[in-house]
């Protein structure tokens, strides 16, 4: 059993380098495209168009590496707290992170009624958890155990990187595609004017196509590696806490708030530990547009697992 | 020629693996150590916490003289042996872990001692770092068995056995220990 958790962990890891590089990969046609669609189809054109469009977004995605925990804990409203603000939550989240041999991560509360919880950071020396008020006020110790075990499988698992860096640069995707997209129509309304040589015709069409599809894959593949980790953050929960019932019955809980969040923002969606915006489809859906698997699935493989 | 090239890139690949190997029972090796030094961390967390419990206490239920010398003497016994190996340590903690049980039950028969913040907050210190030792003797316990099963995997075993890897124990609660878990009593509702 723990061999095969070290497994996923190193599969997980390995994941990070494939998804950059597909998704290299991808931001590198777009690049090419763009520099086709613009020159006309000029090889130099397209390959400088190649050289800036990866630099550019090597150099975005590093910036945003560093800072995205902090945008992220900003945009999600939440506000750091001390011990003496809540020292059965900081004891809870301390003994969590004894139980999977790293150190404490920074606690966060987001003042909302609404239920959530969430972790993000770079790597485990580096990591935050969040909880909503809601959420925090709502669970015994137990549950409350469950929750925080789960979050903290998210950063012993390297999720939280994984994620991050898939937004990141799936962000850059979608900014680039909507930039092909303008430039297509702008290219496409001038050329009737000037009637001039067409072959950047052919580009138009690749890079509108590209721009229409570049996104969807980007984000189906996101929407995938999110719905595998929360299988995999369930499981490293009840391995650190031996104990299943507390994150099910935590889970069960979950699904029956309605109230949404506050400061709801789809593109983290993926964070937190259930969706917050389909709660209640959530219970039985199962779809490839779902950042997290039905809660009825993933309370029957918790079950499953105890130990 | 070629053939020297395919022997130089063979031997290039096991050194590469060999490196792989060696470094990552280093790093298992290191887990473990840095897991039991955690177990000592918390260990110690809780002697220091005992004083002050001692103190609160006393405010309230000063003639519980019994009960609060056992804690005092289980906790001053539990500090000598540390750091004196296992089967030591794990008999004293577990005797301090009972006198314990009984001085936070104190806690029942004095209701102004039971609504007094300070052994609210202390109680929730101790329970937790009761909780904190067992998670770090489980943390220790996975470490142990990810550093034994690479030690004893094939191929790596070869590496393990030519460079004297030396073996970790498992923590077992001592004989004392297990009766003094045993012995928390049941809460009823």
């Amino acid at each position: 059993m723990i061999e095969t958790f070290e497994t996923q962990i190193a599969a997980n890891k390995r994941s990070t380098v494939f998804i950059v590089a597909g998704l290299c990969a991808l931001l590198a046609v777009i690049g090419a495209t763009l520099g086709g669609a613009v020159s006309n189809g000029d090889p130099s054109a397209m390959m400088t168009s190649l050289v800036i469009t990866f630099i550019g977004s090597a150099l975005g995605a590093l910036i945003s590496y560093h800072y995205a925990p902090d945008i992220v804990l900003g945009l999600t409203g939440s506000k750091r707290i001390a011990k003496v603000d809540d020292p059965e939550l900081f004891n809870v989240v301390e003994e969590m992170s004894i139980a999977a041999g790293i150190p404490m991560p920074s606690v966060y509360l987001v003042n909302d009624a609404a239920m959530n919880a969430f972790a993000t950071g770079k790597d485990p020396a580096h990591a935050a958890v969040s909880i909503t008020t809601g959420l925090r006020s709502r669970l015994s110790r137990e549950e409350l155990q469950g929750v925080i075990a789960h979050e903290i499988g998210h950063i012993v698992n390297y999720d939280i990187r994984l994620m991050m860096v898939a937004a990141v640069v799936g962000g850059a995707i979608a900014l680039l595609s909507d930039f092909i997209w303008r430039t297509g129509r702008y290219r496409g309304g001038s050329r009737r004017y000037h009637r001039e040589n067409n072959s950047g015709g052919i580009f138009l069409v690749i890079g509108i196509v590209v721009a229409l599809v570049a996104p969807i894959v980007s984000k189906l593949l996101q929407l995938a590696i999110s719905r595998q980790r929360e299988f995999l953050a369930d499981a490293t929960a009840v391995k650190l806490t031996r104990n299943p019932h507390g994150l099910s019955s935590a889970l069960v809980k979950l699904v029956t708030d309605t109230d949404p969040l506050d400061h709801e923002n789809r593109a983290l969606e993926h964070l937190y530990i259930v969706s917050p915006t389909r709660k209640l489809n959530e219970a039985n859906l199962d779809s490839v547009w779902s950042t997290h698997p039905p809660i009825r699935a993933r309370v029957q493989r918790i079950m499953s697992l105890a130990v | 020629m070629s053939g020297f090239i395919v022997l130089l890139l063979f031997i290039g690949a096991v050194a590469m693996w060999f490196i792989g190997a060696y470094n990552g029972l280093v790093g298992k090796r290191i887990a473990c150590d840095n897991a039991w030094s955690q177990i000592d961390i918390q260990l110690k967390r809780r002697h220091d916490l005992i004083p002050n419990l001692i103190e609160t206490v006393k405010g309230y239920a000063s003639h519980e003289k019994g009960t609060l010398e056992a804690v005092i003497a289980a906790r001053n016994s539990a500090v000598q042996v540390a750091g004196q190996g296992a089967a030591a340590q794990g008999s004293a903690e577990g005797a301090l872990t009972s006198t314990l049980n009984r001085l936070f039950a104190l806690g029942e028969a004095y209701p102004d001692l039971k609504a007094n913040t300070n052994f609210q907050s202390l109680q929730e210190e101790l329970s937790s770092t009761e909780n904190r030792i067992g998670f770090a003797r489980q943390n220790y316990n996975d470490c142990v068995g990810l550093y034994k099963t690479a030690k004893q995997s094939f191929p790596t075993n070869f590496v393990a056995n030519s460079f004297n890897f030396e073996d970790r124990a498992f923590f077992e609660l001592g004989a004392d220990e297990k009766v003094a878990v045993q012995a928390v009593p049941q809460v009823k509702f």
